[in-house]
């Protein structure tokens, strides 16, 4: 499918230092002596990045990884020394400082790891900044402030000062300010990594929900690989200002692309990111039509060595199940169509679904689990073996 | 051997010579310029009954600093009219405000340039080192030269040796700014003028308020020089006093300008610390 990336990173390269154009004009292989000798450093080197409308996208790294350095070039705060950086199909080198501040004020809005709050301005005025800054009247700026600050519930507060607020609620102020402007991204540079852990969890937590509410592309820099699986629809991980690999959480996890990643995440417990979608089955053989014919499908459950059977309606949903024995007794007595035989007596779950309740799910039923997206439309079955077979290969 | 003579004084002075044949419109103008700004303060200060000008100060004192600054401030402002030196100390005040106005005028933009461009700065630092160890009475030749006798070459030349705090502590105050803050701006899309108004400059008022004070510290201590090129005030008496060693009115205007230091620095301490509260900055 061809799709349209919101950013894209393409060959992006950022060396520190007076030389940096000669470091860059160096073969690639001698680039690192080059930098050494001539006091640059090498922060970014050759990422590539296609981030798509609407995902969370986490860079993750410790620090000193180019993280940061990569998060600034996507809205030039860093210019990049090589490379191109898209927005909206917009080449950044190719605009004059005007436009790109333009697209800094009205498309993404940026959060800080302390905060970058100004003290000297009450919450009301430090969240109405990017407003301000374009302009609107005080009575528009206002009214869409006090909206980004019922946002993250500080609606309050509008008349405190940065400095008597507690670092959660401070962050809370960065998030609304940059949700004032509307933009179409966010920046997070290790958004809640001042946080102490239990105000951090519980901000994460805030952040699903909000960003379940205003839709965003989303760029997220993190260190923390439990933030980074909890938050990412994909992760890129970096090191030494490389991009190592991108991939889903899962995939980061269940398939490290080299030695450091799976060292990175070999502290994570893998039920952490193994969910229904990754365990599912194809559910051809698990599946009938309403309309089969019942000894057609007796048959068939005969020969896959199955109890009982998922019966769909013509739009592929699942409308019930019907078993062995019971498709056995009603052929007896009088043939009905497999729609009046099924009973509901059966789980189902989203795709995401994590492990732990998958198996108190598996415990309570002895149909295979249905997996349905949000059309209740059957997406996999997870057999009760095949979630046992599973749990081996995880421990 | 001998050394080459290189004639580096002449050269200065036809510099200052050509100068003053080709531009003394340009300095004549300053001088009005200045002088008018002087006689604006004087006729102010001098006009005003000394008991009325006692009150205002005491009150400032009070609001900025509390009741036993502006104890304190009265006896000392009593005390120089009991010396006979009113008129000298207010003579004094009105060349300090008027060389404060104008180094606060010149330095405010330089500091904020030099914070701003690396070039700016690297060039204005030798300067600004040499403007502060010069001993003052060298530039006084030049200063008479452009500007003739009298107060306006005084205030040219303490503009010139209090003007450095100001350039200083305005750069510093604004590279002093958090990174994040100023990175914060630039997100939200501020060009340079709205990062320097919204963000750098309200940050670094602190820092640029203490600039002020040393700069009104300074320029109290020129007084004395200053009145060797015929700047009027409490300087006259003292020179007065070493020319005919004459310890008693030396005693007298020598602490009559401690008086005036005293009560201006805890004035401007105690409103810059004010501001700070006000603005959540400490």
């Amino acid at each position: 499918m061809q799709y349209d990336p919101k950013i894209h990173c393409e060959n992006v390269w950022k060396i520190f230092g007076k030389s940096s154009e000669k470091v860059m004009k160096a073969s690639p292989s001698d680039r690192d002596d080059i930098a050494a000798s001539l006091h640059c450093t090498i922060a970014v080197r050759e990422a590539n990045l296609e981030i798509r409308e609407g995902e969370v996208f986490v860079i993750m790294g410790l620090s000193g990884s180019g993280k940061s350095t990569i998060l600034r070039c996507l809205n030039h705060l860093i210019q990049p020394t090589h490379g191109r950086v898209v927005i909206d199909g917009k080449d950044l080198n190719t605009l004059n400082a005007k436009d790109i501040r333009e697209i800094r004020q009205e498309k993404m809005g940026m959060v800080f790891q302390n905060f970058g709050l100004l003290p000297h301005r009450n919450v009301l005025d430090n969240v109405a900044l990017g407003l301000e800054v374009q302009r609107l009247t005080s009575q528009e700026r206002y009214k869409r402030t006090r909206e980004a600050l019922d946002l993250v519930g500080l609606l309050d507060w509008e008349q405190y000062y940065p400095n008597e607020l507690s670092g959660g609620m401070q962050q809370r102020v960065g998030l609304a300010r940059a949700l004032a402007v509307n933009p179409e991204m966010l920046l997070m540079d290790e958004a809640f990594s001042a946080l102490d852990p239990l105000i951090r969890r519980q901000m994460q937590e805030e952040f699903l929900k909000l960003i379940a509410i205003v839709k965003k592309t989303i760029v997220f820099i993190t260190h923390d690989l439990d933030e980074a699986l909890k938050l990412a629809n994909r992760i890129a991980v970096m090191k030494d200002g490389r991009i190592v690999q991108i991939g889903t959480p899962e995939e980061i996890v269940m398939q490290p692309a080299d030695e450091y990643v799976s060292e990175f995440v070999s502290s994570v417990s893998r039920s952490k990111v193994v969910s229904a979608k990754n365990l599912m089955m194809e559910p051809d053989k698990w599946i009938s039509a309403e309309k089969e014919d019942p000894i057609a499908v007796l048959n068939k459950m005969r020969k896959n060595d199955i109890d009982s059977i998922f019966i769909t309606d013509f739009t592929n949903r699942l409308v019930g199940v019907v078993s062995m024995k019971r498709l056995k007794e009603t052929l007896n007595r009088s043939p009905a169509g497999l729609k009046y035989m099924a009973h509901q007596d059966y789980a189902s779950v989203p795709p995401d679904t994590n492990l732990e309740d998958l198996i108190s799910h598996a415990a309570q039923t002895k149909v295979p689990i249905a997996v349905l997206d949000e059309g209740e439309r059957l997406l996999g079955v997870i057999s009760r073996s095949s979630l046992l077979e599973k749990l081996a290969d995880l421990i | 051997m001998d050394f080459i003579r290189i004639p580096f004084g002449n050269l200065v002075e036809n510099i200052v010579i050509w100068l003053t044949d080709n531009f003394s419109t340009f300095f004549d103008s300053i001088t009005a310029i200045i002088n008018v700004a002087l006689n604006q303060f004087k006729t102010i200060l001098v006009w005003m009954p000394w008991p009325i000008t006692i009150i205002i100060v005491m009150v400032l004192a009070w609001r900025f600093a509390g009741r036993r600054v502006a104890l304190i401030a009265g006896l000392f402002l009593y005390f120089l009219g009991s010396f006979k030196l009113w008129t000298e100390g207010l003579n004094t005040l009105a060349l300090v405000a008027t060389s404060v106005s104008v180094s606060v005028l010149l330095g405010l933009p330089l500091g904020i340039l030099s914070a701003r461009y690396e070039p700016v700065h690297k060039l204005i630092r030798p300067i600004l080192d040499g403007m502060q160890t010069i001993p003052s009475f060298v530039y006084l030749i030049p200063a008479v030269m452009l500007f003739g006798i009298g107060n306006v070459p005084g205030v040219m030349a303490t503009v010139i040796f209090s003007l450095p705090p100001m350039v200083r502590l305005t750069n510093l105050g604004i590279r002093q700014v958090s990174n994040e803050a100023v990175e914060a701006g630039k997100a939200f899309g501020c060009n340079e003028w709205q990062l320097l108004t919204k963000v750098q400059f309200p940050l670094a008022l602190p820092s640029i308020m203490t600039g002020i004070n040393q700069t009104v510290m300074m320029a109290l201590s020129m007084s004395v020089t200053a009145a060797m090129i015929g700047a009027g005030g409490l300087g006259v008496k003292i020179l007065y006093a070493i020319q005919r060693v004459h310890l008693s009115v030396g005693v007298e205007a020598g602490l009559g300008i401690l008086f005036i230091a005293i009560i201006l620095d805890r004035i401007l301490q105690g409103y810059s610390s004010r501001q700070k509260r006000a603005r959540h900055l400490s």
